[in-house]
């Protein structure tokens, strides 16, 4: 009798468990979320939120810091993924290819995708550090001068993005390596007939073929490295300065430093819509490039 | 032509070997750096071949209570990832079979949404609750990483199982539950270990929530190795001896079930 009236009303009993869980954990906290942006408040119980309307806003777009983080959070974001998406592509190409040790290969790239990223700092901590890291040991053994690496306000976003793409690369290859396997063989074929170089087939053949799977790494990836939050804090908290502070770690430091709760907020909240319409912009990208081909 | 051809061969082979050097280079560096004493890490003569000390894994263990962090990461990635298969084995299952699509898109909005945007609302509602440093915060706030994760990752593999074997025993009388419990799931052993890998990897990893709702009682791995640095003059040996103690279990999981570790970050691409 029980079993029965599970039975029909299967679909739901079985998602409902889940759906109440995202939504008490996701969907009610980001309203709270929104909420309290319109609030100002620094978690004392003896000053309850106080409502200011569109101030903490105001405050956020006219002051410099915002503006700042937000150059920062774009200049971090699109170089580290145009240099992911270039790497990643030739790399895949490269591994693509037929012969022994494909796995030994794709096992080694899986290494820097599932350690732990706040270690992976520390270990780049002590690669870049000026003095005793190894970095600046293979500059000085070509006669180049050292650099400041982390510790520079113009060097530490390129720094940055050199772990960035070691770490995150190999996962556009992982993902366009699927997608290699599936492409059809004959355009290959007949392109070898032709008398094709190696080049011209990769132009003219594998990238077009792979676009879609190129698109959604570009998405995933993007969506990611507007978020970077460990790899930044570990090795820079910001610095020098503000260099390096990505609207990402300006919520952290508003929230939970400075506890302006309701400041913290509406930056959170122009950050969630910022992440939402830059994904909504692949998408749309990507829809219209399917027309067009 | 044949000359050539050999001749790129190698080249290609001598790029991939490059590449694959540069990209193992930090881990091995890690590694190397573990064994080394303050001294030795300054010196720029003898990068590979020096006298290994294991001062700074005796160091880790014994000054700095890295077992209670283990134990603390291991019971926050396991309860986690027992959660997220409690629930999100059957919402898969029901999605799968019922084709409700709409609903899978909306709980992969959890892939969008900036961890930190919900973090907060959960550290004022946590700290109401007294919850702050618990492992039942920890444990649900990871779980929002590993449900999603573990959904995506089912969809797909319960859709590719045959409906045959379901249909065979609904007409034998079987209960569509029974089905799922007696059938489904001892056959989908596949997919369950690999969205349980990921999910235990990411939660292993996660930083960002556990730094906010973790305290000294439950402060996890990723914390506990934050905290090692001191700003005065960096310990880099025990630095570097404490992160390979994080890193490795996961390298070595994912080093003996690789096929697993591979479909699972391609299918679902996600991290926390």
């Amino acid at each position: 009798m029980a079993l029965k009236w599970l039975d029909k009303r299967l679909k739901w009993v079985f998602t409902l468990p889940a759906v109440l869980f995202v939504a008490l954990m996701m969907v009610f906290p980001l309203g709270y979320t929104i909420r309290l942006s319109f609030f100002e408040w620094s978690m004392s119980a003896i000053n309850p939120p106080k409502w200011v309307g569109l101030d903490n806003y105001k405050e956020l777009l006219s002051g410099e810091r915002f503006w700042h983080d937000f150059g920062i959070t774009f200049y971090f974001t699109f170089a580290a993924v145009i240099v992911q998406m270039v790497l990643g592509v030739l790399i895949a190409v490269l591994l693509n290819r037929k012969g022994k040790g494909k796995n030994v290969a794709k096992t080694i790239f899986l290494m820097p995708m599932v350690a732990t990223p706040i270690a992976m700092g520390m270990v780049w901590l002590l690669i870049f550090e000026p003095s005793i890291g190894v970095l600046n040991t293979i500059l000085k053994t070509f006669g180049l001068n050292p650099l400041e690496w982390l510790g520079s306000v113009n060097q530490v976003i390129p720094s940055l993005i050199i772990i960035d793409t070691w770490q995150w690369t190999p996962m556009i290859c992982l993902l366009l390596l699927a997608g290699l396997t599936t492409l059809p063989q004959d355009p290959y074929e007949s392109a070898d007939v032709d008398g094709a170089s190696a080049w011209q087939k990769f132009i003219y053949i594998t990238l077009p073929l792979l676009r879609p799977t190129i698109l959604v790494a570009l998405m995933l990836r993007m969506i990611d490295a507007l978020k970077t939050f460990d790899i930044i804090f570990a090795t820079t908290q910001g610095g020098p300065g503000s260099s390096s502070e990505t609207l990402n770690i300006y919520g952290y430091i508003l929230a939970f430093q400075n506890f302006k709760l309701g400041l913290a907020s509406s930056l959170l909240v122009l950050f969630f819509l910022l992440v939402l319409g830059m994904t909504l912009g692949v998408i749309w990208l990507r829809k219209r490039l399917e027309v067009a081909s | 032509m044949k000359r050539r051809g050999m001749i790129s061969g190698y080249l290609f082979t001598i790029l991939t070997v490059f590449v694959l050097v540069v990209f193992a280079f930090p881990l091995v560096w890690m590694l190397l750096a573990s064994f080394k004493t303050q001294i030795q890490m300054q010196s720029t003569s003898n990068f590979f071949f020096f006298e290994p000390t294991m001062k700074n894994y005796v160091q880790v263990f014994q000054e700095n209570n890295f077992m209670k962090y283990i134990y603390n990461s291991a019971v926050v990635a396991l309860g986690a990832t027992a959660g997220g298969l409690l629930l999100g084995l059957p919402a898969a299952y029901s999605i799968a079979r019922y084709r409700m699509h709409g609903l899978a898109l909306t709980i992969l909005i959890a892939r969008i949404v900036p961890g930190i945007t919900f973090l907060l609302p959960w550290f004022i509602l946590f700290n109401n609750m007294n919850l702050i440093d618990s492992y039942t915060a920890l444990i649900l706030s990871h779980m929002l990483v590993s449900l999603p994760f573990i959904i995506w990752v089912m969809i797909p593999f319960f859709e590719s199982l045959p409906n045959e074997i379901e249909e065979a025993a609904l007409i034998d009388g079987s209960s569509k539950a029974g089905v799922f419990v007696r059938i489904v799931l001892p056959i989908s052993g596949p997919g369950i270990i690999t969205s349980s890998l990921m999910s235990i990897i990411f939660s292993w990893n996660n930083f960002l929530f556990s730094l906010v709702l973790a305290g000294e009682k439950t402060k996890t791995l990723p914390i506990a190795l934050f905290n090692f640095i001191s700003y005065s003059e960096v310990n880099w040996g025990g630095l570097m001896a404490a992160a390979t103690v994080i890193t490795l279990p996961i390298i070595i999981i994912a080093l003996f079930s690789q096929r697993y570790v591979i479909s699972g970050l391609s299918a679902g691409a996600v991290k926390g």
